[in-house]
């Protein structure tokens, strides 16, 4: 994967109650040229920093002192919800759409991201999705998608079985090129199979841009 | 069916041959010979008490009493005479005291043991010597008579000089046997009764027990909740956290090497190797306890369970939050079915229905598959059906074979408000976060 990409130099807040988590992100962070403004240990100190910071992007666990439940992701939400514009990529030790969609729906579904902790060792995919969430993308752990897949979803079962696995993709925050090089075709294929999940999923092409989260939205749901 | 008391021993037939007659009237004397030795230690321990240091003995002797005469029940009562007495919940002396001078039990002991030393006692006597002394005084006529060689008094009245009249007298005394026996089984059948009801639990006590034997269950099964997700918890903050720290040194390593030489081999397959065990341990602690339980309750949990599943589930989950204990069975219930379906049912596509009606938590997951699920083989469903027991509920499987299977999960449970949810999980929050 090409990581010289996007080089953009990005200032981020990062919530991770582990220590030596926490060390290990800013020295990764690091490595990709991005810079840490504040790391913090729990849900409340998020909220501080990212009123203090004003980051590019916040970086946040799930699991968070005080109650080690869903803290994280509640303060991620609540963090949309007065800034929408604001990306948040959210690390979870599980697999469950419940975490994924509660996220999506938080603001109008871009620039957030859901990836699997495990993903931060794959370093240059976790870059990547992190850049790729920065600038306003949807990104959804491949885990997850690869599990929805298995269900038997009915407003997804008019898609055929390669509509799902584009539907897949878009899903995980590939773009059209990136698909086209997974599935070995070209982007103008791609690009065909991407209008027939929309009019098949009833997305009329009036808002352009966000029709790609509305169906990654869908699919989650479903 | 055989008698099991003097009463029903009364109206057979063969009653005089029986063991019965002789049962009631060992019974009857054995009352008689404790009761005088009772009374002999009340007076005793009465005039102790005075000084006030026997007014325990004599509760214990009570409690003793009781222990002998549910023991001598079983001569003339085949039916089990449990002991009303609890088990004391802590140790040592002080508290098993406390425990009996609370129960109504030792109370009813101790009365049973001054009517046993004062009236019932020489009541027994009483009746072991009209019922059984009477006709043996008058069997031994002739004997007596034999011995004495002129005369003998029968029963300390009548003056018997002669054989024919003392057989006469003896005749008497047989049929006196067995017509008394009738009588003498009435009256043992009627001491045994009484002893019964005062000395066994009454049905009160027993259901006591019963509850609090079903409470322990339900306090372990708790507890044992609780140590699922502590492991969940220590695994989590701890193996998977480091897990998750060496893959990304491992991955950063990675990029610093210079690649294709054997180095870059060498940590690609050690990154590859610790990606696997955290995909493995995340499967597991998933398993211990999945957080997404604790933190969305039961509907998503189970929808959550069936994105999972090998077979595709179509799902219809519309739950409120629920008791800990209700959602934890309920899952794993809803998990087990679902893993045996795929593992054991052949079927192509399942259901799970789970809704919350009139304080009823129903989880439904129906099979197109071959059906013959043998809830007694399986042990998950067994440990399953114990589990949903404990909680009052019921686990229901139907699988014709042939199929379909449908296994159904009833829980009588409240629906939990937003704030009891939030004091429910309260103890958690405060022993996690004094984990530092």
């Amino acid at each position: 994967m090409p990581r010289t990409e996007r080089t953009r130099a990005l200032r981020v807040v990062l919530a991770e109650d582990s220590v030596l988590l926490r060390e290990g992100l800013i020295g990764l962070l690091a490595r990709f040229g991005h810079e840490v403004v504040a790391a913090v240990g729990d849900a409340d100190a998020l909220r501080d920093a990212v009123a203090a910071h004003e980051p590019d992007i916040v970086v946040t666990d799930v699991r968070m002192p005080p109650g080690f439940q869903d803290e994280g992701l509640r303060a991620a939400v609540a963090l949309r919800a007065e800034r929408p514009a604001l990306p948040v990529l959210v690390l979870s030790q599980y697999v469950q759409r419940s975490y994924a969609a509660d996220l999506l729906d938080a603001g109008d579904g871009t620039g957030v991201g859901y990836l699997l902790k495990d993903r931060v060792g794959q370093v240059e995919e976790f870059a990547d999705a992190l850049a790729r969430v920065a600038d306003g993308g949807t990104v959804v752990d491949p885990e997850v998608v690869r599990q929805l897949l298995r269900r038997h979803r009915d407003p997804l079962e008019a898609l055929t079985p390669r509509e799902r696995e584009v539907l897949g993709l878009v899903a995980e925050g590939r773009s059209n090129g990136s698909i086209a090089r997974r599935l070995v075709v070209t982007e103008a294929a791609v690009g065909k199979h991407i209008g027939n999940i929309l009019a098949k999923l009833d997305l009329p092409p009036a808002e352009d841009t966000h029709r790609r989260v509305l169906a990654v939205l869908t699919y989650l749901r479903a | 069916m055989d008698a099991r008391t003097p009463w029903q021993a009364l109206a057979r037939p063969r009653f005089p041959r029986t063991s019965w007659p002789w049962r009631s009237a060992g019974y009857l004397l054995g009352g008689g010979i404790v009761g005088v030795c009772a009374a002999a230690v009340f007076l005793v321990l009465g005039v102790f008490s005075l000084l006030l240091v026997g007014l325990p003995l004599l509760l214990l002797s009570g409690l003793a009493l009781g222990g002998v005469e549910r023991r001598r029940l079983r001569l003339v009562d085949l039916d089990p005479a449990p002991d009303p007495h609890r088990v004391p919940a802590a140790p040592g002396l002080a508290a098993w005291f406390r425990l009996r001078v609370g129960e109504p039990a030792t109370w009813r002991e101790f009365a049973y043991a001054l009517l046993l030393a004062t009236v019932l006692g020489p009541l027994d006597l009483l009746a072991v010597a009209a019922g059984v002394g009477l006709p043996a005084a008058l069997l031994s006529a002739p004997v007596r008579l034999a011995l004495d060689g002129h005369e003998t008094k029968v029963v300390k009245a009548y003056l018997v000089t002669s054989y024919p009249e003392a057989f006469a007298a003896a005749l008497l005394g047989a049929v006196l046997l067995v017509a008394l026996a009738y009588p003498l089984a009435a009256v043992a059948g009627a001491r045994a009764a009484l002893a019964r009801a005062l000395l066994t639990p009454r049905e009160t006590e027993a259901r006591g027990a019963i509850g609090e034997v079903i409470a322990s269950r339900a306090r372990l099964v708790d507890a044992f909740e609780a140590e699922r997700r502590r492991i969940e918890r220590d695994l989590h903050d701890g193996a998977q956290q480091r897990l998750v720290a060496l893959t990304m040194t491992l991955g950063l390593a990675r990029l610093d090497a210079p690649p294709g030489g054997p180095l870059a081999e060498q940590l690609a397959k050690a990154h590859a190797e610790a990606g696997q065990v955290l995909t493995e341990l995340r499967e597991l602690i998933h398993g211990i306890h999945p957080q997404v339980l604790a933190d969305y309750g039961l509907g998503p949990a189970l929808t959550d369970a069936a994105d999972r599943s090998a077979v595709p589930v179509t799902t219809d989950v519309e739950l409120p939050r629920l008791p800990e204990s209700v959602e934890s069975a309920g899952y794993f219930a809803g998990c087990e079915a679902l893993a045996n379906i795929g593992k054991h049912s052949g079927a192509s596509r399942a259901a799970l229905t789970a809704r919350h009606t009139d304080g009823v938590l129903r989880i439904e997951v129906e099979d197109d598959g071959r059906g013959a699920a043998d809830p007694a083989g399986g042990s998950g469903l067994t440990g399953l059906a114990d589990r949903i027991a404990v909680l009052d509920g019921t686990l229901t499987i139907m699988s014709p074979p042939g199929g379909p299977t449908l296994l159904r999960v009833e829980i009588p449970c409240p629906a939990l408000s937003a704030r009891e949810r939030s004091e429910s999980s309260s103890p958690r929050t405060a022993s996690s976060s004094g984990r530092g």
